[in-house]
């Protein structure tokens, strides 16, 4: 069993936060090109400017600790460890992807690092989560399973179900509610009552809200619950304030009438999580400016070039439409 | 060889298992000092303790999504849903998250478990805690689908799903749990789409699954003093269905009926008549006749319960008029 990762102080440590940030930022806006081009098959859920919640979570787990992901995952599959290659065929449903085509945006699951799957049902992981943390308990297993979901999903009644057990048995499961202001195309506070911590602290769960564009006060805290879930504190929740760039999914673009342009320009210039991190470590003498260009072009070539081999890679043969219905 | 109630069948089905493989485990409402409320799971949880027999809320949603997601990571749950009504339920998890996670990853991961429950009416227990509801789970890719009609194929179809690397969904007949039937004492297993040839004859084929085995059972005795030869056959698993067994024998007896306490309509006894007709259809001297409960919910009142589920009279009359030629439309 790997031990707890040390929290977060040195600087290859900062620096592969910033990177896994600015890695998300660029598969986010490569894919949201590829639907505009028409390139992509369906439809997609963009991560960006929610970047610090994954990382910040994922940075302090192993990769045999679990997470279970939501419809709006890529940020979640990349924080876990994904390769682009892998999750740009995906997104294409191309045989390379990591769900050889089957699952495509929403299904993306990464079984090697610990990542058991996007889900499209709203609250659909949450059982899982709590039963992968269950299964870590009755085996004696030391991993921690982190369940992302949104404010949307807190109106369904699985996660109260599911809290109740995981409390009853202190299952070592952290609870990662993203607030990021809107369930789909409505206002969070139009769809619940009263406090969202207060949910979970019904159950005793020891319950967080903290700034989701601080990736360093979201690995902090993630550090600490995760060891103390590993010594069977758990579980807990944490409500993660933070703010989707884009709409719903791609093709929500005049959505005026639900979010203004000024409130979503207030939080890219004043609260981006990559622009507030960046401007850290040039302060703190972790990085210069040169650098860090550096590492963002890096990045944005390395996307690029998975971009491309994607769109040149193969679709699964027809012969695997009905492979993998049932496990042998 | 003993005879043992189905109810002890099941049982012990799941303390072999328990015993072979410690990622076994039980997780449902009073599985453990209760022992659910038909007394299947009694004296588990004394042996196994209580992190391998589970009690849960009252959450049947919750503990089926944990249970996915521990079969995912590393165990082998076998829920139990004490009613089969109660698959309502848990349809999302099941059906959305269970019997697709296989496929949408491409094959990486596997959710190896079993969910246990019943069906059955004629225990008075009205239209929610009666209705048999195996088509609706059969009609989604992923899942197999038991429906064992005694305590021996209710041990040897339980043992084979637990080992079974998919989601399975196993039917117990309530009213059948008492029921005492031979099981030997040596471990064996039922492999599943091998289908159960129960009674050989010559003159129509009785498919019959899970209760209605037995009504097909005595309707085959009554028709044998007619001089009416009828082959009984159980697929014991509707996914995945023996088609083959089926197919050869209506071949050779040329007529059929499908029995199955599901409801009629696009039920369990409607697929099996289509593919009877898609496959035999030049070897059929009548049409494939279906069996299955009203298409009305389970009534409370005794006598209207009993008019819903099919009847060894009912199938002996149905197939009197098959073998007669009554039922031939000539044009």
């Amino acid at each position: 069993m790997s031990p707890a990762k040390k929290a977060k102080t040195n600087t290859e440590d900062y620096l592969r936060m910033y990177r896994q940030m600015v890695r998300i930022r660029s598969f986010e806006d490569n894919a949201n090109q590829l639907y505009l081009a028409a390139k992509m098959p369906g439809l997609t859920h963009m991560y960006s400017g929610e970047e610090a919640v994954a990382v910040g979570i994922c940075e302090a787990l192993t990769d045999n600790d679990r997470i279970t992901s939501t419809h709006r995952g890529h940020g979640h599959c990349v924080a876990k460890g994904a390769e682009f290659k892998e999750m740009f065929c995906e997104l294409l449903g191309k045989e390379e992807g990591y769900c050889r085509g089957k699952g495509g945006s929403m299904h993306i699951a990464d079984q090697s690092h610990g990542n058991l799957g996007a889900n499209a049902i709203v609250g659909g992981s949450m059982g899982i989560a709590t039963g992968s943390a269950l299964r870590a308990k009755l085996q004696g297993s030391d991993d921690v399973t982190v369940c992302f979901f949104g404010d949307g999903a807190t109106a369904q009644g699985l996660m109260y179900e599911v809290m109740n057990m995981a409390a009853l048995w202190n299952l070592p499961v952290i609870y990662a509610c993203e607030n990021n202001g809107y369930s789909e195309y409505t206002r969070t506070d139009e769809i619940a009552a009263g406090s969202i911590t207060a949910r979970a602290e019904a159950f005793g769960i020891e319950a967080f809200q903290i700034d989701g564009q601080d990736v360093l006060a979201v690995n902090d805290l993630a550090q600490k619950l995760v060891a103390r879930c590993r010594k069977g504190e758990g579980p807990f929740f944490i409500e993660l304030m933070t703010y989707r760039y884009h709409g719903h999914h791609v093709g929500d673009i005049n959505r005026e009438y639900y979010r203004s342009k000024e409130e979503e320009k207030d939080w890219k210039d004043n609260r981006d999580p990559i622009i507030r991190f960046r401007s850290y470590l040039v302060e703190q003498g972790i990085a210069s400016e040169e650098e860090i260009e550096a590492m963002n072009a890096e990045i944005k070539a390395d996307a690029e070039a998975a971009v491309e081999y994607a769109l040149n890679a193969k679709y699964p043969d027809a012969s695997e439409v009905d492979m993998h219905v049932f496990a042998d | 060889m003993r005879n043992i109630t189905l109810s002890q069948a099941v049982n012990e089905a799941l303390a072999e298992e328990m015993r072979r493989d410690e990622t076994v485990f039980i997780i449902g409402e009073d599985v453990a000092e209760a022992g659910t409320p038909f007394k299947i799971l009694s004296g588990l949880v004394e042996e196994f303790g209580t992190d391998r027999v589970i009690d849960t809320p009252i959450a049947e949603p919750g503990f089926m999504g944990m249970a996915v997601g521990a079969a995912m990571t590393g165990s082998r749950p076998v829920v139990d849903l004490m009613f089969g009504d109660f698959i309502f339920l848990i349809m999302d998890q099941l059906c959305n998250q269970a019997a697709k996670t296989h496929y949408m990853s491409g094959g990486k991961l596997n959710v190896p478990l079993v969910v246990r429950t019943n069906l059955g009416a004629t225990r008075r227990s009205a239209a929610q805690h009666s209705q048999s509801l195996q088509a609706l789970v059969a009609h989604i890719p992923g899942l197999k689908v038991a429906l064992p009609s005694s305590a021996y194929e209710a041990k040897g179809l339980l043992k084979t799903a637990i080992r079974d690397n998919n989601p399975v969904v196993i039917f117990e007949d309530k009213l059948m749990y008492q029921d005492k039937a031979e099981v030997p004492e040596e471990e064996y297993l039922i492999p599943f789409g091998e289908a159960n040839i129960k009674r050989e004859g010559s003159d129509i084929t009785l498919i019959a699954t899970s209760s209605m085995v037995q009504v097909a059972e005595k309707a085959a005795e009554m028709l044998a003093a007619e001089g009416i030869s009828a082959e009984v056959i159980d697929p014991r698993t509707i996914v995945p269905l023996d088609e083959k067994t089926l197919i050869e024998s209506v071949k050779k007896t040329s007529r059929a009926i499908v029995i199955d306490e599901g409801h009629q309509s696009y039920g369990v006894t409607s697929e099996i008549a289509s593919r009877l007709n898609e496959n035999a259809f030049y070897h059929l001297d009548a049409p494939v006749l279906r069996m299955g409960a009203m298409d009305v919910p389970v009534p409370f009142s005794p006598a209207l319960e009993d008019i819903t589920v099919p009847t060894p009279e009912a199938v002996v009359e149905n197939a009197r008029k098959l073998c007669s030629g009554e039922m031939i439309h000539a044009a």
